[in-house]
C-alpha cells in the first residue's frame, strides 16, 4: 500500500433489505483517499454517496450490510468490524463526521459547552478542568467569540452558521485524522456557506486533516476539493483532480451534471436538462447505469458495464466512449465554455 | 424598455409586523416595488430577511400592518369584498419550496390538484374536474393516469410538478414561487426551471420568485430586488444588478455565489457586509433611482458616491 494512502476501499458492495427485497446501494467501489487531501464526492440524492461514507464509520442502518470488499484504515479492515466496541475506537477518534443540518445535530436540552465537553471526555483521559479549557480552546478555534459566555448557552441561542461551527468543534474535539462533511452547508445561506467552507479549510490545515466532502453543489466542490469523485447509481463513474473534472470531464453523466447548471445557462434559452430519473437499484443494472438517460448512448452501453479507462494517472472514467474503438463524441457546448475559463456569460463582477 | 408596461402588482410602503407593543418585530419595513405583467421578478435575501413574508402578505396569508398592495389597480390588502377575495384566490397562486412537505400525504393526486376548484362559487361536476386535472397534469409533463396515485409514489421533481399543476388548474395570472427549486437535485432543477419558463411563454404568466441563490435567479428573472432585514436595499434589471452592484450588501451576496469553476472559485475574495459601514445616525437613508430602473437605498453621501461609480 502506498504510504500516502490513509483509507483504501476495494470492491465495496453494500446491500439493503427492504420488505423482502434487496437494494444494491453500492456496486463495487474502489477508492484511495490520500493523507491530507480534500476529496469531494458528488452525486444526486439516491446515488449512494452518503451510504458509501457511512460504511467508514459503521453507521449503516440496521437493514444494510457490507456484502463484499474491504475498507482498509491503518491495517484494519473496517468492513469486517462487528462489535460496537471496535467501532468506538474509530468513530470520532479517527474518523469524525459533520452532519448536514446543524439544527438537528445538536441536543436542544443541553448547553453548547456540555455537548462539546462530552465529546472531549469520551475520547481523552483528562480532568474536568482540563476538559473545560479544551472546550474553550476549540470553540475559539472555530470562530466563536466570547466562548466563556457562549458555552453556557443553548443551541436555540445560536444562529444557523454558529451552530454549524459548534458541530465542527464537536467533530474536531477528539482530533480525528479524517473528517467527513456530509452536505455541510446546504442548510445555510450563501454568505454563511462561504464562511463555513473557509473555516473547514483552515481547520484542515491546522490539524493536518484529510477531509471528505459529500455534496451535490458543484460550486462547493469547485471551492474546496483537490480531487472529485462523481457518483451515479452506487458507483463512481469518474474520478480526477478538481481541474480535470471541471475542465476536461469525460463521462456523459459528468457532462450532463455540469451543463444543467443554471450558472452556465443563457437567459431566454432552455437549460440543458437530464431526462428521466436515476435507475431503480432494486433491479440489477445492466451495462452503463446512465445509458437510459443518455441520448447519445452507444449500443454496448446497454449490454456491458464499462471498465475504468485511464485518461491521466489521476483521472479515470467508466465509459465506453474512452475505448479506442468508440466513435468520437464531442462534449456539450457549455463544457467547452467552462474549459475556456469564462463560466459562460457569467464572468466575475468587479 | 421604452413603452410603459402594464403594472400587475403594486406594493406601496408595505410593512408587516409580528407581535404587538413591546414584542413587536418588524419583519418587513416600508417596501416598495412594482411587478409588470408578463415578467419574472425576484426577491433575493438571506433567511430571516422577510422575503417569504412579502410573498405571503401578497396572497393574504400574513396580515399587513402598513401600506397597501394593489393588484390590477385594485387594493387587495386589508378588508376586501368577497368577490374580490374569490377573484384573487383564483388569479394568484403559490408554488411552495419543499415538494416533500407541501403535498397532503393522505390525499390522491387527483384531489390535491383539484382542491382549489372547490373554492369557487360553483362546485365543478365530476367530469369537468377530471378533465381539468388531466389537462393540468399533462401541462406539467405528467401522465393523466397519475391522478389516482399518492404523493409518496413520486420523486422530488415529479412532486414539484404536481405542486405546479395544482397552481395551474386555477388558470392564474400571477404565480408566487417560494424557493421552488432549492429542495430539488441539480439534475431535476433544470427540468423544473425549463417547465416554468415554458409555461410563462405559453400563457403570459407573471412570476414572483422568492429565492436565496443569486446564481439561479440571474438565469430566470427580468428584475431582481435584494432584501436585507426587511428592507429592499437595491433593485435593478438583472444584468444591470450583476454588472454594477452598488449597495455593499448586494456586493457581499454576489461575492459569495458559488462558481462551478475551480480556478475562479479558489481565487475569489469574499466581501463581508457590515451594517455599521453606513452612517445613518443623522440622515435617514432614502430610496433613489440612480439610473433608469436601478434603485438603491442610501444616505445622501452614499448616493453621491454610487452615482460616480455608475459614470
Amino acid at each position: 500500500m502506498d504510504n500516502n494512502v490513509i483509507l483504501s476501499v476495494r470492491d465495496l458492495d453494500v446491500k439493503f433489505s427492504l420488505r423482502g427485497r434487496v437494494l444494491h446501494a453500492i456496486r463495487g467501489i474502489s477508492l484511495d483517499v490520500y493523507q491530507g487531501e480534500s476529496l469531494a464526492i458528488v452525486g444526486e440524492s439516491g446515488s449512494g454517496k452518503s451510504v458509501f461514507t457511512k460504511t467508514f464509520m459503521g453507521l449503516l442502518d440496521a437493514n444494510g450490510s457490507i456484502t463484499g470488499g474491504s475498507v482498509l484504515y491503518r491495517d484494519q479492515d473496517l468492513a469486517r468490524f462487528e462489535t460496537e466496541k471496535q467501532w468506538l475506537s474509530i468513530r470520532g477518534k479517527e474518523i469524525a463526521m459533520v452532519m448536514q443540518d446543524p439544527m438537528t445535530a445538536l441536543n436542544p436540552l443541553k448547553t453548547i459547552g456540555s455537548q462539546v465537553e462530552e465529546a472531549v471526555l469520551l475520547h481523552r483521559k483528562c480532568t474536568k478542568e482540563a476538559a473545560r479549557q479544551a472546550v474553550l480552546d476549540i470553540l475559539t478555534d472555530v470562530g466563536i467569540q466570547e466562548a466563556e459566555r457562549r458555552c453556557h448557552q443553548y443551541p436555540h441561542e445560536f444562529s444557523g452558521g454558529m451552530r454549524q461551527r459548534v458541530v465542527i468543534a464537536i467533530a474536531l474535539a477528539c482530533r480525528p485524522k479524517i473528517l467527513i462533511c456530509d452536505e455541510p452547508t446546504t442548510a445555510l445561506d450563501v454568505t454563511i456557506q462561504a464562511q463555513i467552507l473557509r473555516l473547514i479549510r483552515e481547520m484542515q490545515k491546522k490539524y493536518d486533516l484529510t477531509t471528505i466532502y459529500i455534496t451535490h453543489d458543484l460550486g462547493v466542490v469547485a471551492n474546496v476539493a483537490d480531487r472529485v469523485a462523481v457518483m451515479y447509481a452506487g458507483d463512481i463513474v469518474e474520478i480526477g483532480t478538481c481541474e480535470e473534472i471541471f475542465y476536461d470531464p469525460r463521462h456523459p453523466y459528468t457532462w450532463a451534471l455540469l451543463s444543467s447548471l443554471p450558472q452556465l445557462g443563457t437567459r431566454g434559452e432552455e437549460l440543458y436538462a437530464i431526462q428521466g430519473t436515476p435507475p431503480n437499484l432494486f433491479y440489477e443494472v445492466h451495462g452503463d447505469a446512465f445509458a437510459p438517460r443518455n441520448p447519445k448512448a452507444l449500443k454496448i452501453d446497454f449490454v456491458e458495464r464499462p471498465p475504468y479507462f485511464e485518461v491521466s494517472p489521476t483521472h479515470r472514467a467508466r465509459t465506453w466512449l474512452l475505448d479506442p474503438r468508440a466513435p468520437k463524441v464531442e462534449p456539450p457546448e457549455q463544457i467547452k465554455l467552462l474549459r475556456k475559463g469564462g463560466g459562460g456569460s457569467h464572468g466575475r463582477t468587479p | 424598455m421604452a413603452e410603459p408596461r402594464e403594472i400587475l402588482l403594486d406594493v406601496k410602503d408595505l410593512s408587516v409586523t409580528f407581535g404587538t407593543r413591546k414584542k413587536a418585530f418588524p419583519a418587513v419595513r416600508n417596501v416598495n416595488f412594482q411587478i409588470y405583467k408578463g415578467e419574472t421578478f425576484s426577491l433575493v435575501g438571506e433567511s430571516g430577511s422577510g422575503k417569504t413574508t412579502i410573498g405571503r402578505a401578497i396572497i393574504r396569508i400574513n396580515p399587513i400592518s402598513g401600506g397597501e398592495i394593489l393588484y390590477k389597480g385594485e387594493r387587495i390588502s386589508g378588508r376586501i369584498s368577497r368577490e374580490l377575495d374569490r377573484k384573487i384566490t383564483k388569479e394568484i397562486q403559490m408554488v411552495f419550496q419543499d415538494p416533500m412537505a407541501s403535498l397532503n400525504e393522505r390525499a390522491k393526486v387527483d384531489y390535491i390538484v383539484s382542491e382549489g376548484l372547490y373554492s369557487g362559487e360553483r362546485r365543478p361536476s365530476r367530469e369537468e374536474r377530471e378533465a381539468k386535472v388531466a389537462r393540468a397534469l399533462s401541462d406539467v409533463g405528467l401522465l393523466p393516469e397519475f391522478a389516482s396515485r399518492f404523493p409518496h409514489e413520486f420523486s422530488g421533481g415529479q412532486r414539484q410538478r404536481i405542486g405546479i399543476a395544482r397552481a395551474l388548474i386555477m388558470e392564474p395570472d400571477f404565480i408566487i414561487a417560494d424557493e421552488p427549486i432549492s429542495a430539488l437535485d441539480v439534475s431535476i432543477r433544470a427540468q423544473v426551471l425549463n417547465l416554468l419558463a415554458k409555461l410563462q411563454k405559453e400563457r403570459g404568466l407573471t412570476y414572483l420568485f422568492v429565492a436565496h441563490d443569486l446564481s439561479v435567479v440571474r438565469f430566470i428573472s427580468d428584475r431582481i430586488a435584494v432584501i436585507h432585514k426587511g428592507q429592499i436595499v437595491e433593485m435593478a434589471e438583472s444584468e444591470q444588478l450583476f454588472r454594477t452592484p452598488l449597495h455593499p450588501y448586494t456586493q457581499s451576496l454576489l461575492s459569495a455565489i458559488p462558481l462551478p469553476d475551480p480556478r475562479a472559485e479558489k481565487g475569489k475574495t469574499l466581501r463581508v457586509y457590515d451594517p455599521a459601514c453606513h452612517n445613518y445616525g443623522e440622515t435617514k437613508p432614502v430610496w433613489a433611482e440612480l439610473e433608469p430602473g436601478h434603485f438603491v437605498l442610501g444616505s445622501r453621501e452614499e448616493l453621491e458616491e454610487y452615482r460616480t461609480r455608475l459614470t
